[in-house]
């Protein structure tokens, strides 16, 4: 079984994470640039962070045969910081890069004016390099969050087929696949969405512009929800080719519509470094 | 007796020509397109900089340049900025660059007419443990603008990370007395703890031969033989 995570953030993760996710059968991920939990004060700690995303996080995910690609944005909540706004004035740098497959996560957090004005203009950077876009849907009041932010999407101009709509369940699911956007599921241990709950929306909808994934970060989280997500959805009656289009051709599908998705398996090098340095221990 | 074998001094090949003959027609145009645009709006670098490696390639295109590198080396030279606004230009590529772009843009800085605006690039560089940014820091600018004792412990920096010294260009005319005495000193400290002596740096330590302590020569003098031995 092969399976590429459409949205986890590595950078918050161990190597024991690694590791089990290769042996579950991920051999692909990509990490949305999002909140550290710690808030941010200055743009630079965003330049560093979009950095690593590019550099040290994909040479930690290819020593264990797993292919990194990001995304980059300004998200919501940091979006509100009049001290982070001026990453925009940069973004236009990051999103011109090799592995950057998409703007985001972007979207509402607060549904404040400052977030309205971060995802139009973001919103508008996608369609000017030609990328896809991650919107994270707000976790309060979520059924009205979506519906504005569909309407956002549909006033940018950008096309639908290019929007993934993040972090749905049962009551937002409809209007999304409506509109032409994917619709992506994050799949928690134990709020918002389980592997039952996924299974039985599959059933219900499709696996047409489904993208289903662990979005494990710093918080109580799976890193292998993804696998257990085609476990149930085996076990529920869907066959190999339907886990397959769910778990890996959806997201190749949606992400590769960047152009810049290069998937070869990487090998794992023991003796790889990058810029010098190396995750082994006691090493360089 | 080997002659100390560098990279030129000079100022590398301008990477059009061979880049011309190499790349595909729409490579070419987009390269062509970008290096005018940037020519009329050098803020336009900021976004085609990035771009370059999946628009013309990443092959390996002559001894110093590879395609990616003197793509990006096109761009930068179009720049219409001088001075200052050039020096700030390029550092904040190379500030928000990955590996790939920052060897680009130290490779390129020969090219550039920056004076010693751009040293604190080169620095950076040698810090840090990347050995392909140490190697495209000390090229054609770092030999003609770093100074003496910061040009010396690149060297000696180069040895510790196993860059064949040959790399290094300038060293046939920075090469100095304190320079020999240095990797004398670091020849002798491997020779006590049984360890290798890098050949690379045997004929600097040769040209001052007063640096060669007694002790040390005894201990080289079995090196050389072996290196002859092996060289003959
Ligand atoms: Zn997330």
């Amino acid at each position: 079984m092969r399976i590429f995570d459409p949205h986890i953030h590595m950078t918050s993760r161990t190597t024991d994470d690694y590791e089990a996710m290769y042996a579950a059968g991920v051999r692909a991920v990509v990490e949305p640039a999002f909140w550290l939990g710690q808030p941010r004060t200055s743009p630079e700690s965003f330049y560093d962070y979009f950095d690593g995303l590019l550099g040290w996080e994909p040479y930690r995910a290819a020593q264990f045969g797993i292919q990194h690609f990001c995304t980059i944005a300004l998200n919501p909540k940091e979006a509100n910081d009049p001290r982070c706004v001026p990453v925009l004035d940069e973004l236009d740098r990051y999103l011109a890069k090799d592995r950057v497959v998409a703007v985001g996560e972007i979207g509402y957090d607060s549904m404040t004016p400052q977030e309205d004005e971060a995802l139009a203009r973001q919103l508008q950077l996608a369609i000017e390099h030609e990328l896809p876009a991650l919107v994270h849907t707000p976790h309060r009041d979520k059924a009205t969050g979506t519906r504005s932010t569909l309407d956002v999407v549909r006033e940018s101009g950008i096309a639908p087929e290019l929007v993934v709509l993040d972090h749905l369940n049962e009551l937002t699911v409809g209007m999304v696949l409506d509109s032409g956007c994917w619709a992506g599921f994050s799949i928690y241990p134990k709020t918002k969405m389980s592997e039952d709950r996924m299974v039985e929306i599959l059933k219900e909808h499709g696996t047409e512009r489904v993208l289903v994934n662990s979005a494990a970060d710093w918080g109580r989280s799976d890193p292998l929800k993804t696998r257990k997500t085609a476990d149930a959805m085996l076990a529920a009656g869907f066959d190999e080719d339907d886990v397959d289009k769910v778990l890996w051709r959806n997201p190749v599908a949606f992400y590769g519509q960047s152009g810049r998705l290069e998937l070869d398996e990487p090998k794992p090098d023991e003796e790889a470094t990058f810029q010098g340095n190396s995750i082994r221990r006691g090493g360089a | 007796m080997a002659a100390v074998m560098t990279a030129s001094h000079s100022t590398p090949a301008d990477p059009r020509p061979a880049l011309a003959a190499l790349l595909d027609p729409t490579a070419r145009t987009w390269l062509d397109e970008s290096a005018a645009k940037v020519a009329a709006d050098p803020a336009a670098v900021r976004r085609l900089f990035p771009a370059v490696r999946r628009r013309c390639g990443h092959g390996r295109l002559t001894d110093y340049w590879t395609v990616d590198e003197a793509a990006r080396a096109v761009l930068l030279t179009a720049l219409p900025l001088r001075d200052q606004a050039l020096a700030d230009e390029i550092t904040r590529l190379h500030r928000h660059g990955d590996p790939a772009e920052q060897r680009a843009v130290l490779r390129t800085l020969p090219l550039l007419d920056l004076g010693d605006l751009a040293l604190p690039l080169v620095r950076e560089s040698l810090r840090g443990n990347d050995t392909t940014l140490i190697e495209a820091a000390l090229g054609p600018y770092a030999a003609a603008h770093l100074p003496h004792a910061e040009y010396r412990q690149a060297v000696l920096k180069c040895v510790f990370c196993e860059i064949p010294l040959d790399r290094v260009t300038g060293l046939d005319s920075r090469a100095d007395r304190e320079l020999a005495r240095m990797l004398a000193d670091f020849a002798h400290e491997r020779i006590v703890a049984g360890r290798d002596v890098p050949h690379d740096i045997l004929p600097v330590v040769r040209a001052f031969p007063d640096v060669i302590g007694a002790e040390l020569k005894h201990a080289l003098t079995d090196v050389l033989t072996d290196v002859l031995k092996e060289e003959g």
